[in-house]
């Protein structure tokens, strides 16, 4: 039932990437992470807090001919962990994988902490480790504070 | 004799060898650290010091170890007459200035900034506070002071007393003290207690903590005292201020209660939280403390530059 309700909201995409289980709300988090902004050429479509199949809702982001880096797939695991990225050739998915977070982070995220060097003009190679998946904390290699996954989230959000 | 890094950034970066290792070089400079004796050691070396917020003792401590030992010291004291006023950034003024030294003491407001001075440079950086982060020389002298009067870092009862919340000092003080079996006694107002990440931390490690408003009540059991001071711009009402700072003054006559054995220290400068009349008791080490500064730094010097 929820499944044929769900094809009526958005038909099968042909080729691309289908970025289902995001956690509701967080849809526009990862399309700000894709950079897919205003003026995108790519064919997207948003669902936002539909029925998944635990009756839990859930955000999914169908992106046509398009498949993901793995940069981008690490970055996406951090603001949606519970995601789950599906290859799609010929309506059908030929690869699914689960977003990987990995024991390190680089270049992506800043660090949280206002009075910590990577906040200022200098040039430093931003690089956390990850010291908990769930919820995420990363501790900046400079400062060594933490940085939460709300924050994380303000973060991508704010770009 | 190495140590296993390169640059000083953190007391948590030296490994039990290495702080044994420049606890033994310092104890050779009692007397050069005195003037008793001379010496040449690290003639023709320079030492950089780097300062872009104030400092009295560390700056002078370090200018002091490495002229004990026949080097010599270019810097500055103020970012405002340095080439940052013109905007270059710490990296490109740590690339510059390595080229006029043998290693670069630094002190910056910005958290994490020794490291990234690190990362610049060839030369040995040593970390002498970049904001809330680390002051890992600092720890380094306290542990140092502690053992030379208490002769052992080991099983000692150490009671931190004072602004437990925001003091860096006290923070790595107490990191560094649960290393070595420890107990802890954390003595402050209730608004200004050890932060809980840190508590939890030292319990993780097996310490054995004791919190407590009152330090009368644990003061008997002490080997170590460590003051720190109650800084009034912590507290938004004046009167809160009032009540907590006069409880945790040290005097001879809450003094009547400590063990003969117990020694005091503090990070200085002191305000009023040490009554002066403390200064002439067998307790008082805090300037004895100052001059383990020197020789530790010394040791240290000796050797990343020798």
């Amino acid at each position: 039932m929820e499944e044929s309700r769900e094809k009526l909201r958005v038909r099968k995409i042909e080729a691309g990437t289908v970025i289902d289980h995001i956690p509701p709300g967080r849809a526009l988090t990862v399309l700000e992470i894709l950079r897919i902004t205003p003026g995108t050429d790519d064919t997207v479509s948003v669902l936002m807090n539909v029925p998944s199949h635990n009756r839990e809702e859930k955000d999914i982001v169908k992106i046509e001919d398009r498949e993901l880096k793995e940069e981008e797939v690490n970055q996406i695991g951090l603001v949606a962990p519970t995601a789950t990225i599906n290859v799609i050739e010929n309506y059908e998915v030929v690869e699914k994988k689960e977003v990987e977070i990995p024991e390190i982070i680089e270049g992506v995220v800043e660090c949280s902490n206002p009075g910590c060097i990577t906040n200022t003009s200098e040039p430093a190679d931003l690089k956390f480790e990850v010291v908990s998946k769930k919820p995420i904390k990363l501790r900046c290699s400079y400062c060594e504070r933490i940085t939460e996954e709300s924050e994380l989230y303000k973060q991508f959000s704010g770009r | 004799m190495k140590l296993s890094t390169q640059d000083i950034i953190s007391f948590k970066k030296l490994s039990n060898e290495d702080i044994e290792k420049i606890f033994s070089e310092a104890e050779k400079f009692e007397n050069i650290a005195k003037g008793k004796e001379n010496s040449d050691m690290l003639k023709g070396k320079i030492l950089g010091t780097l300062f872009f917020e104030p400092s009295t003792r560390t700056k002078l401590s370090f200018k002091s170890a490495i002229k004990r030992l026949g080097g010599s010291t270019i810097g500055f004291s103020r970012p405002e007459v340095s080439s940052i006023a013109k905007g270059e950034t710490l990296t490109d003024t740590i690339k510059t200035v390595e080229n006029y030294c043998d290693a670069i003491v630094l002190r910056h407001p910005q958290m994490g900034s020794a490291k990234l001075a690190s990362e610049a440079a060839t030369v040995p950086i040593i970390n002498a506070g970049d904001g809330a982060g680390h002051h890992p020389t600092q720890t380094l002298l306290d542990l140092f002071s502690i053992r030379k009067n208490l002769n052992t870092l080991e099983n000692l009862n150490i009671g931190l007393v004072g602004d437990l919340k925001y003091g860096r000092t006290v923070h790595s003080l107490a990191y560094a003290a649960s290393r070595f079996q420890n107990k802890l006694f954390l003595i402050s107002p209730e608004s200004l207690r050890m932060p809980k990440e840190i508590i939890s931390d030292l319990k993780e490690k097996n310490t054995d903590i004791r919190e407590t408003s009152n330090i009368e009540e644990v003061l008997p059991e002490l080997d170590v005292l460590y003051v720190t001071r109650i800084q009034k711009e912590r507290f938004s009402d004046p009167s809160e201020y009032n009540k907590v700072k006069d409880s945790y003054v040290i005097n001879k006559k809450i003094l009547e209660e400590a063990d003969d054995k117990l020694r005091i220290f503090h990070p200085l400068p002191r305000v009023d939280e040490i009554d002066p009349e403390v200064d002439q008791t067998k307790y008082a080490k805090y300037f004895d403390q100052v001059f383990s500064g020197v020789v530790v730094r010394m040791g240290l010097l000796s050797l990343l530059m020798g």
